[in-house]
Formats: C-alpha cells, structure tokens, sequence
C-alpha cells in the first residue's frame, strides 16, 4: 500500500503509522459532557466502505488525513491533518 | 529416454550430477526432471502419508511429485521441485520422504494400512489419551509423514528484496503475453514481463508450431530480439509473480542464482514488489489429470508436459507410451510422439466417436481401469465398453483438460467463474484493479486466438495509460478448436488420487460429503486437498467436481476454496532477505558506548538502545555484587551515568508556554526562566502516557526530556497536537536526542565533581535543586540541569554529542578520585525503587495519575489533553489499585516483580486478587528487598500485612505496605 505524504508524495505504507478514525481532530470542549467525550474517545464506526483515518509519515513527521475505503482498500484522497476541509 | 532431433538443449556439452547417490549426465538446458528422465529414471520420491512411489507428473512450478533436497549443510534446500531445478555442474539431488531408501521404504507398509487411513483419520484415532497428542502420536506422525528437512543450521546464503515500477506488468511470456508486451512496449508504455520458466515463450517452447510462417522457436527469437531493444520493456525470466495486492502491487520471486553452483557475488533468490499501474494476466494454464484406479505411478504423467519433455528436452517417458485423454489437445500428444518414433501403445478418449486416425490404437468411449507396476508403470487395463483390455507400456499421458490460471486474480477475494463449454474456471471481471486476463488464463486456448487476445489486453491497457496502441500485426498461427468431454475421475472400487502430494483419493472426498463435510471449506481442510505445497494447482478443480457430483451439485454452486499468495513456495529467506542479525533490528549507540564497553560492561538493549547493566569490578562474580557496590557508590560518594537516551525535545515560539500547559497536567507557563519542573504527561483517555522533566531555557524555549521508551512516542503525540488539534499556534519542536550527550552526576560529591570540570564553579545558591543553565566545560558550552533521579545530590551535564566521548571517560575518571565511579542501569533501577521513583513498569498504560498518587499534579486552573476523562468516576475510584512501596517481613525475604497480592489468609483465588507488583530491587541501602505495586485502596492501607504470591516462580512472602518511597522521605539529600 501507498499514501500520499502533503510534504514528500507518494510513499510507502512502510512509512507510516496508523492511528485510527479522523475523529480524532474533533476534540470537543473540556465541558461538552460525557457523552461527547464517550464519542470522541472511544466510540467508532464500522463503516464498509469510505472511512477516514489519521496516518503519520514518519519521516517527515506530518500527520495526514487518508480517505480509504474499507472493503476495496483503495485511497481517494490524503491531506494534511492541519488542513482543515472547508 | 532422449529422442534425437528434438529438444532445445545442448548437446554438445555435458553436465554431471548426481541423484540418489548415482552420477548422471545432462545437458544445458535440462531441468533435473528432464535429465532424470533421460537418464531412464522414474521413481523421484515417495508420497506425504503412504509412501507410494511417485515420479514425474509435470514439467512445471506446479509439480506435486517430484520434490528432492538438493545441497548438503548449511546450504541445503529441500522440497525443490525437480521440474523447475535447471541442470548445473555437480548439482547434487536427495530424494526426501524413504526410510531407509527410495526403494526400500519400510513405511511403505502404511500403504498396506490404507483403508484405515482415510479421511479424518487423525482427527478420529488419536483422540484419547488427550496428553499423548503432543508427547506421542504428533512426533510420530510427523516423521512418518514428510516432506524434505532443513539443515538445523544457519544458513549464511545471500538474499535480496528489490523494488520495481512500470505502467504495465507483464504477467507470463505464451503467445499471449509476448503479444501484450509487444504491443505494450511498441507504444512507448514501460513494460516489465515476467516469465517464470528460465526463458521466454511460455507454451509455444513445449509445442511443434508455427508462428507467422516461422517455427515457433523463430517467432519467439525475433519477438524477444525487438523486447531487448526496446529501453522501456524490462525482461524478467525465472520470475514468478507470486501474489496480487492493494493499489497495482505485486509480490514475484526472481531465481537469480539457483541455477548454478556458486552463485558467486549474486544473491540466490530476490523478492522483488513491482508496483505497475496496469497489469495482464497471461499465465496460461494448467493441466488437470484424470482420477483412476492406480493413477499415482512412476510413468504417468500429464499429456502437455509429455509434449513438453519431447519438444524442450528432447526427452521422453518411455519407449512405450500411452495417451489417456477426454479432450482434442490429448490427441496431439500421441501424434507428436508417434511422429518422433515412440511407440504409441494406445489412445484411449473417454469420449464416444471421436475421429483420430494415426499409426496407434485408438478406444474411442474407453476409460483407464487399472495400472499395475511397483516402483513404475508396467502395464493398463482399459474398459472399452465392458471390454477389457490389458495394454504393455512404460508410460501413460493422461490430460483431464485445462485449468486456466486464475489464482493471480482470485488473490483479491474475487471468484472465478465457471464456463461449461472449457469445463473451466476464468477470472471475473474486475478482479484485482488494472488486471486484465488474457490468454489460455482468461479461456482462450488456440495459439491465434491468444496473440489475438494478449494485443487485446495490452490495448485496454495502453488505453487506460493514455498511450494508443498501433495498429496490430498479429502473426499467423494454429487455431485449432479445443474440444472437450469433462471427465474428472473413473468410477471404481479402488484407490484413485485427486491431491498426489497430500494423498488425497476420490474416495476421501465422497468420504467427506457423506459425513457432511459438504461445503468445499470444510473438505477441503477434512481431507488435506490442495493444502500441501502444490497448494493443489493439478487437483482441486477434479476434487471439487468430485464433491459436486457426491453432494449433487453443480460445480459452480459447489464453488472453489479462497485463492491465497503466494502463487509458488517462497523462501522465508528471500521474503525477509536483510532482515537477519543487526538488519533485523538497528543498534543506537550512545556517545559513552565503546568506554563502557572497554570497561567490561555487559549491555543490555532498552529499545534499539545499548546501555551498560553494571560495571563489574575486579573481585566481583555476579551483577549483583557490581551493582550493590554501584549504588552505595552513589548514595556514599559520586556515581556517573549515561542518560542520552532519555527522549530530549525542543520546544520554541511565542506558544511554547501554552503548548506546553495543554500537553501535561501541570503548569508550565509560570515555569521560571532557568528552572527545571517534572512534568505528567496523560493520553487522551486519561491515563498516563510519559513523565519527565522541562527545563525553560529562555522566555519562549524550553527542553523536555522524555523516558527512552516514550520518545519516538511522545514525539508523535506533541506532532499530533500541534498539527491536528492547535495548528494555529505559533510553536516548532525537534527531536535533539542525538544531539546532546547528557550524563548524570549522582551523590554527594557530585558538585565537588561538577566543579571539577566546569570552567566557572557553581554554587548551591548560584544553583539550586531544579536549576538549569548554559555552562562551559572545558571552553565548550555545555548545559547543566540540577535535576535527581537517585535521589542523591545530582546534575546533569549535557554537551554536544561529539564531546560525549571525551566528557564521560573524563567524568568516570574524576569520580573515581573521588570513591566513586560509573555506574549502570541496574544500579540506577535499584536507586529510583529505593525512592519509589515511576518507570514504565509503573505507568504501563492502565494506570492514572490518581493511580500513582499524583492526582494533584492535574492542574485545576487549565484544560490539558486527557484531564476531561481522568475526571471520570471509574478513574477516580478509590477502590482501584494505587501505588504503595511493599517490604518483606515475614521468613521469606525475597520479593519477586509480577507476583500478586492478597489479603492475609485469604484464599488464593482471581477474586481474591488484591494488586500486583512491577518492580523489585534489593536495597544495599535499607537491606532489604523493596518493591513498588498496585494495591486496592493501597495508600489507605499502609502498615497492613499482604501476602504476595508468584505462582510463576512459586515464592511467596508476607509484606507490609509502605509509602513508595523508601529512602529518605523528605528529600533532604537533594539539597544543600
């Protein structure tokens, strides 16, 4: 498998370190209340299909936002986690 | 038997080799199978569970049968197909599998126990008692059934993995292939062909054609010729593509060097990933034999690979051949042997008025029924219609028709798809992205219909490359139809065998439908079928339609087993070739590594790491001697010890502060220039992720130092933080760990030493516990942190890394003027128990803040990352396991690291389960033996007695809660 590096292009999956769902960048407020701190922390999707996920490109240090689909493996789009999408 | 005027050898020259003990000759260009077979020998091997004598089957990576150990020592290699083994000078061949000789196997006797062996039997007999499964009737079975061994020795053959990229792979060199690459590399796309056989041209080198008015071999040359010329096609011969993954990525395995004995500056195999953004199947197909009584003998072997032993090789079975057939291809093999002057003893079609004429019998509706000969076929008896006929003859070619080769397709989860007319599977549709079938593969079987059809792939592909293809030139050539009658196996009383490798027979599968093993999953791992190295390439498609036809199914809705890689056996050796000895795991060295190692100091790995355990001293015979002299060093003089390991992170910009509050629990915005603080660092979840000092260099820089383990770690998450979740602010951090050599300096001497070596003195108020700043050391800057993780009197001098070396051997030096020394990291772990000091074995990542007593260090005042779940009731529960120093007081004194803990006179059961322990040192200090663990309630319970039970090593000691720490509570040493 191969992921688009925002800084060094298309690399290796050697390369890089998964985290998990891109639901990661949504911290709620320290106050938001449990349920939203349940949802963020643990509770996930198990989506057959498009999911996003947090990817760190070790070298360079830069962590990306991968679009993957779960069933076909195929990768639609990578950028960089401190791009928001508008 | 050779056959003069054919074959494609040389036969000018000689190669000697040896088999079974016995020197034979060859030629260049012969496989060992091919030699063999010229040489008149027919039994190769004896079978995995009954031991029958087996020969030749094929003339291809498919091969069952003919399996040797090839090589001695070391280097020996077994389960070497002898049809893919090209012929070398000296190339010395084992048969495997007979006790004590190929032609005396005393095991052969399991054959006589054959109606007891069946399907299941394993799992039906060896049942009871249950411990004698591993102790008995494994190691029993597991000699008597077997394939070749290895040597039990290191092997030191060099291997390699290699990376490719083209626009268009290649998958096999037919004429389909060859045409795909042609058209491919006419069109300027880069091409890479693999071929897996030891040169080019696929099924045209085992065939008498004509292509484009020109011999085969002719049309292949010239092909090849122009492939050569071409800078952006790439030939790969002895290349099996072994495997289809994610995003046009191919595994394949190069032979680079098996060819010849001394592979001499060459690697033997190489792994190669080829990533190719569009890639045609042209792997042609495989012959499928026909199940009848006795088809496993020496002499019987598939028709194609007949016709390849005759055209390649110039070899063939016997004088005396026999064709068993149920399909038109069949015929050609008694025509083509007839006409090189080999006695065709029969043809035997299973079809009714099929119309062959040639100089030999033919029973046309006739069956196979029996063969007879020991150790290799001597006769046939053919059914023709209830007449039985007994034919003399060395060899039999049998063909059941073909299977095209679809496993590269199916790799991806995709199902074949079955076409009644070819009695065969074919790729679906969009199997694996970028895949095109083509070829005999995709169905296709006459010569002009697969150049056809490999310019046809390779035009969908140049089209999806955005590079049109020319106009096609397709050669002329046979396109004979392929006409069959499926027939999969005789109906008989006797023992017919589907999987020749595993001994599967077709009673074994109808054995298995019947005790409702009807899915093909489940007979399949019932039976063994196609789960021995062939992986079943000759026999499932028969093993299935067997199933089918007891189960009363077709043999689509019977359905295949899952197609796995690797297509052929790869050696571990060259899928991980360079990942052996130090390329398995890289070494990180510290700046003080060659003075420790001179001083005899046994290091141990912590991560990638080399760090010294102790410094044994003359006198002392074990570690622990070295290490209670080293930590009564510390605690009575000055000790000295590498800490560069410890993660060092740089931190500048306006947001430092801010960063730095939201990143641990504690504040570090009202840090003071100049001060060093200890910080808690949580994961998100809320519990401890890394603890470890920050010192504040300037207004808007600071220096965090992280535990070895955490580095790499805690790096990620600061990277995470800052990009993810505050990419607004103003910060950029480093990883300087490799930077700065950094040496602790421990005990009361240690300023006395620190004074040594800097170029202006310090001073206790100058420099006070917790102060840091630039210094210079010998006219170097350097930087100081009064920092303690002993506990004792203690600084931290860090230098630029290439001082390290010269700093430390001169630091040990000016602490052994002053009684003390070096010490290791043995002694460091007993001085940080001694003061209940965290490690990872404390914050092993279920524990919290609340958990080690430091619930107060989350501060109140700030949000930071984790303190919203640390909040939460279950992480704050008073009833949880929390940390508390544990001491020996009952007759047993020892303590021991992950025993667990009860109450006294509890009964020793999981629910009983009070905490447990992580670390354990014995203190020269106190005496004693301490431990630091996790007891329910624990910081409420000290002064109670525990029992500690280790069950592991079986010790067990009565404790008594304690604070963690042990050693002088109030800090005083630190100071002054």
């Amino acid at each position: 498998m191969r992921l688009t590096c925002p800084h060094c292009g298309v690399r290796d999956a050697r390369e890089f370190t998964y985290r998990g769902h891109a639901i990661a960048l949504d911290r709620p407020a320290p106050d938001a209340g449990e349920s939203a701190w349940d949802d963020y922390l643990h509770n996930r999707e198990n989506p057959a299909g498009w999911t996003e996920d947090l990817w760190y490109h070790t070298p360079c240090r830069t962590w990306l936002v991968a679009e993957r689909n779960t069933v076909t493996h195929a990768i639609r789009a990578t950028r960089a986690a401190s791009e928001r999408p508008s | 038997m050779r056959v003069d005027g054919y074959g494609q050898i040389d036969r000018d020259r000689e190669i000697g080799f040896s088999f079974d003990g016995a020197w034979l000759k060859g030629h260049p260009g012969d496989t060992l199978a091919s030699a063999l077979m010229a040489n008149g020998v027919r039994l190769l091997g004896r079978s995995f569970k009954y031991h029958r004598p087996r020969g030749v089957l094929t003339a291809g990576s498919e091969e069952p049968n003919a399996l040797v150990t090839i090589g001695r020592g070391a280097g020996q290699t077994p389960n070497v197909r002898a049809t893919v083994q090209e012929l070398y000078e000296g190339l010395e061949a084992r048969p495997q599998n007979a006790l004590p000789a190929l032609r005396h196997d005393l095991l052969a006797v399991n054959d006589l126990f054959a109606p007891f062996f069946g399907a299941g039997f394993y799992y039906k007999t060896f049942m009871w008692p249950r411990a004698f499964w591993e102790r008995v009737y494994e190691p029993v079975i597991r000699r008597a059934a077997g394939l070749g061994a290895l040597s039990g020795t290191a092997d030191s053959a060099r291997n390699e993995r290699a990376w490719a990229h083209c626009d268009l792979l290649v998958i096999g060199s037919g004429p389909a292939g060859l045409m795909a690459a042609l058209t491919a590399g006419r069109a300027g796309a880069d091409v890479i062909l693999a071929e897996e056989g030891s040169r080019a041209g696929g099924r045209l080198l085992a065939e008498a054609e004509e292509v484009g008015g020109m011999p085969a071999l002719r049309w292949i040359g010239s092909v090849l010729e122009e492939l050569w010329s071409l800078p952006n096609v790439r030939i790969m011969e002895r290349t099996s593509v072994t495997g289809a993954y994610d995003q046009g990525t191919w595994g394949a395995l190069e032979r680079v060097a098996l060819d010849r004995r001394d592979p001499g500056l060459r690697p033997l195999e190489c792994f190669w990933r080829i990533v190719a953004k569009r890639a045609v199947l042209a792997t042609g197909a495989l012959e499928r034999p026909i199940a009848f009584r006795d088809n496993d003998r020496p002499g019987i072997l598939m028709a194609g690979a007949a016709r390849a032993y005759l055209h390649r090789w110039g070899t063939v079975p016997g004088r005396r051949v026999a064709v068993f057939g149920n399909n038109d291809d069949a015929h050609r093999t008694a025509r083509d042997l007839a006409a090189a002057g080999v006695s065709v003893t029969a043809v035997i079609d299973s079809r009714k008025g099929v119309d062959l004429k040639g100089d030999f019998p033919v029973f046309a509706g006739a069956t196979v029924t029996g063969t007879a000969g020991r150790h290799g076929l001597r006769s046939i008896t053919v059914d023709e219609g209830g007449k039985r006929h007994r034919i003399e003859t060395d060899a039999l070619a049998v063909s059941g028709g073909w299977n095209p080769s679809v496993h590269l397709a199916c790799h991806m989860g995709a199902r074949p798809v079955w076409r009644e007319e070819i009695a065969g599977f074919v790729p679906p549709e969009d199997s694996v992205p970028g895949l095109i079938p083509c070829g005999a593969a995709n169905g296709v079987f006459s010569t002009a219909a697969c150049l056809a059809d490999g310019h046809r792939a390779a035009a969908l592909a140049l089209e999806a490359l955005g590079k049109p293809a020319l106009k096609p030139e397709l050669p002329d050539a046979s396109d004979d139809p392929y006409r069959i009658g499926a027939l999969y196996h005789v109906p008989d009383k006797g023992r017919a065998w589907l999987d020749f490798q595993n001994d599967v027979t077709v009673k074994d599968v109808k054995l298995a439908a019947q005790e409702n093993f009807r899915s093909v999953e489940h007979m399949k791992r019932y039976t063994t079928q196609g789960m021995a190295t062939d992986q079943g390439k000759s026999s499932n498609v028969a093993a299935l339609a067997v199933l089918a036809e007891a189960t009363g199914r077709t043999i689509p809705e019977t359905g295949t087993t899952t197609f796995r890689p690797p297509y052929v056996p790869v050696s571990v050796a060259a899928m991980g070739a360079g990942a052996r000895g130090k390329g398995f795991a890289p070494e990180r060295f510290t700046t003080s590594h060659a003075a420790s190692v001179e001083r005899g100091a046994p290091m141990i790995e912590a991560g990638l790491w080399y760090r010294p355990s102790c410094f044994p001293r003359p006198g002392e015979t074990t570690w622990r001697q070295s290490c209670d002299r080293e930590v009564r060093m510390v605690r009575e003089a000055v000790g000295i010890c590498d800490v560069s390991t410890l993660g060092k992170i740089d931190i500048q910009g306006p947001d430092a502060a801010a960063f730095l509050d939201f990143v641990y629990t504690n504040s570090f915005s009202t840090l003071r220039e100049g001060r060093v603080r200890y910080g808690l660092m949580l994961r998100e979840d809320g519990f401890v992720m890394d603890d470890g000092t920050t010192a504040r260099l300037g207004p808007s820089h600071y220096l965090m130092t992280t535990t070895t383990a955490a580095a790499g770690p805690v790096m990620a998450h600061l990277d995470f933080v800052l990009q993810a979740l505050r990419p607004d602010w103003d910060v950029r951090i480093a990883s300087v760990t490799e930077q700065w050599a950094q040496f602790a300096i421990a005990g009361p001497a240690a300023r006395r030493l620190v004074n040594a070596v800097l170029d202006e003195a310090i001073d206790d108020a100058g420099f006070p516990f917790m102060a840091c700043g630039a210094v210079s050391v010998l006219g170097q800057p350097a930087r100081l942190f009064r920092i303690s993780f002993s506990g004792e009197h203690a600084y931290e001098l860090a230098v630029p890394a290439r001082f390290g070396d010269a700093l430390y051997r001169l630091l040990v030096s000016q602490a052994e003027a002053l009684g003390g020394g070096a010490y290791g990291l043995e002694a460091l772990n007993v001085l940080r128990i001694e003061k209940g000091h965290i490690t990872h074995a404390e914050i092993h990542g279920r524990t919290t803040a609340f958990d080690i007593g430091m619930e107060r260090m989350v501060s109140a005042k700030k949000d930071c990352i984790g303190k919203s779940a640390a909040a939460r009731p279950g992480l704050t529960d008073p009833d949880r396991e929390r940390m508390v120093g544990l001491r020996p007081v009952g007759a047993v004194k020892q303590l021991t690291a992950g025993a667990h803990l009860f109450a006294e006179g509890a009964e020793i059961t999981p629910g009983n389960d009070q905490g447990y322990i992580t670390s354990v040192a014995y203190s020269p200090t106190l005496g004693s033996y301490l431990a630091l663990g996790f007891l329910k309630r624990g910081p409420e319970r000290i002064g109670e007695r525990v029992r500690m039970v280790d069950r592991m090593r079986d010790v067990e000691a009565l404790c008594e809660v304690t604070a963690p720490c042990a050693f002088d509570p109030e800090g005083e040493r630190l100071r002054g």
